[in-house]
């Protein structure tokens, strides 16, 4: 079964890739910054991994290296739909 | 519970796409981020409560230093600091993400319990390895932008040789890894080439290819999380860094066709006669020609003639901060009936649409800014270009000499234009190393100075006339 389960999560990546091509080739220019910076804030979903890491029961070295993941998914994060919110909000039309 | 916690992961993964799918304008945009962070939360809020999770305090100290963090960063950051603080939060992300399967590997060897599957392993080590290089790669970024790393291209002799030999022992290394689980010191080593080969990518990047860089590393941290996502057989994680590797790659083909270059000419160091930077003299002699320069009282009086004007700002409006006095042009130039529009180069700047950003930061509306493709045919009924900053993009060479290093790349034809302006420090180089002939041009008159001030003498020349 192992290798099913895995051919189900390549077929998500592989469709989901399909579908960020398809998003973002239709972003203008002059939004690609906070493209950037947003799509960043995205990536920072690794967090979820993260937790589970640091909210184990025992303390171990997992738990600290979860901890350390945390703060830097959570920087990434907080900073990154912050300062595309910033950004976001100067953009306006004549 | 296990289903109800995979069906909040599949909305959380809607608003994510759904929130990309707003940014296709800037009037849905912002609606389009705080989609994208009402997905985040509620992944955030399902995964604390999953039953996997036992303890809270180290999550919840976690949350509170790296959001303090990150607010700070982004509420500080000036407009102009953009390219360094993606650099730097690309960094975390991909950092984060190599972090959770280090300690994925730990959970498995410290429990006899549990064991790899072939799968998980191989995922862990391409987590490692992705993000490992994305986080010391971006801190390097980072240093180049903010001018702590110098930002020249660095090339040392047998570079690639190093870089390939590195690769092939992370290969090696992380083989023994998947065939022998126990592995510790092994997946460490593996963890720490990582981390010195994100440095030396990163090293020989030239300034002026920093969008490409950054582009890129966006699109790593975006990898970064897929692979955690199966290392922990989760599909919103591969959904969501799926989304963020599609857009860093399109971003990255992008600013490489602005500079008609292959990504790999730019990752290994970048054009030949690219090591002398910016600071040299024009090299040779091979342009002749005048050099017309004007005060800023004459070029009050050209602008005051003109009908149509076309803004071109490059890296050098952002470095002058120049941004709010090319506003004011702007805005005195259309108070005398005049048509003022801009002209941005996808390459012009550190990171992509950097331009636009600080353009918005000074309130210039969104409608006058014009990609390449939708102004280029308008230079020859233009009546003056000011080019502010700008130098490789500008250059006719890249159309009309085969000889050029930048020969191909597309230009703004702004010597088509009846006059161009260009405004300048100096007669220096650009990035590319070659001088440019426009300035040489019978319609090119040179406006040298500081830009920020040169802008506002000429405002106020405009302003008296």
């Amino acid at each position: 079964m192992e290798g099913f389960e895995l051919l189900m999560l390549i077929y998500v990546f592989v469709l989901a890739i399909f579908v960020g091509f398809e998003l973002i080739t239709k972003v203008p220019p002059t939004l690609h910054t906070p493209l950037m910076s947003g799509s960043n804030a995205i990536s920072g979903i690794t967090i979820v991994g993260a937790i589970l890491s640091a909210g184990m029961e025992e303390f171990t070295i997992s738990t600290i290296l979860g901890l350390v993941a945390i703060i830097f998914a959570t920087i990434n994060v907080v900073g990154g739909f912050l300062v595309t919110d910033r950004m976001l909000k100067m953009f306006k039309k004549k | 519970m296990e289903i109800i916690l995979n069906i909040i992961y599949l909305i959380a993964s809607i608003f994510f796409i759904f929130g990309i799918k707003k940014l296709s304008s800037p009037k849905t945009a912002r609606k389009g981020n705080l989609y994208a962070s009402i997905g985040m939360l509620l992944a955030i809020v399902a995964t604390l409560v999953d039953k996997q999770v036992l303890t809270y305090e180290y999550i919840i100290i976690g949350f509170v230093i790296g959001s303090a963090i990150g607010a700070l960063m982004a509420i500080k950051v000036p407009m102009t600091g953009m390219p360094q603080m993606v650099g730097l939060l690309n960094g975390f992300g991909g950092g984060a993400s190599a972090l959770v399967a280090t300690s994925e590997f730990y959970k498995v060897l410290n429990n006899p319990a549990l064991t790899f599957e072939l799968s998980t392993i191989i995922s862990v080590i391409l987590s490692i390895l992705i993000g490992g290089v994305t986080f010391t790669g971006s801190l390097i970024a980072f240093g180049k932008l903010q001018g702590l790393v110098s930002g020249k291209v660095i090339k040392y002799p047998g570079q690639n040789a190093i870089n390939v030999i590195l690769f092939l022992l992370i290969i090696a290394g992380g083989t023994m890894v998947v065939l022998d689980n126990s592995q510790e010191t092994v997946l460490l080593i593996v963890l720490l080439i990582s981390l010195v080969l994100g440095v030396l990518l990163v090293l020989p990047i030239g300034g002026a290819d920093m969008p490409v860089a950054i582009s890129l590393l966006n699109s790593y941290s975006g990898l970064a999380a897929s692979m955690t996502g199966f290392v922990l057989k989760n599909n919103m994680l591969i959904i969501a860094g799926a989304l963020v590797g599609a857009s860093g790659i399109i971003l990255t083909l992008i600013m490489c066709r602005g500079m008609n270059r292959s990504l790999m000419n730019v990752l290994l160091g970048g054009w030949e006669s690219a090591g002398s930077g910016g600071a040299a003299p024009a090299a040779g002699g091979e342009i002749k020609g005048d050099v017309k320069s004007v005060d800023a009282e004459e070029a009050a009086m050209i602008f005051d003639a003109a009908q149509n004007v076309i803004i071109v700002p490059g890296y050098g409006m952002a470095v002058a901060q120049a941004q709010h006095a090319v506003r004011d042009l702007m805005n005195i130039l259309e108070s005398k009936g005049i048509n003022v529009r801009f002209a941005i180069h996808p390459v012009a700047g550190r990171m992509p649409g950097h331009m636009n950003v600080l353009l918005a930061e000074a309130q210039v509306p969104y409608d006058k800014l014009f990609a390449l493709e939708d102004i280029n045919d308008d230079f020859s009924n233009t009546d003056v270009v000011f080019v502010v900053g700008a130098n490789d993009v500008v250059n006719p060479a890249a159309r009309n000499d085969p000889n050029s290093p930048i020969y191909g790349m597309p230009i703004l034809n702004v010597d088509y234009a009846k006059t161009v302006i260009v405004n300048k420090r100096s007669l220096n180089v650009g990035y590319a190393g070659i001088s440019n002939e426009l300035f040489f041009y019978p319609n090119t008159l040179m406006y040298f100075g500081d830009a920020k001030e040169a802008i506002n003498k000429l405002v106020n020349e405009i302003k008296e006339l």
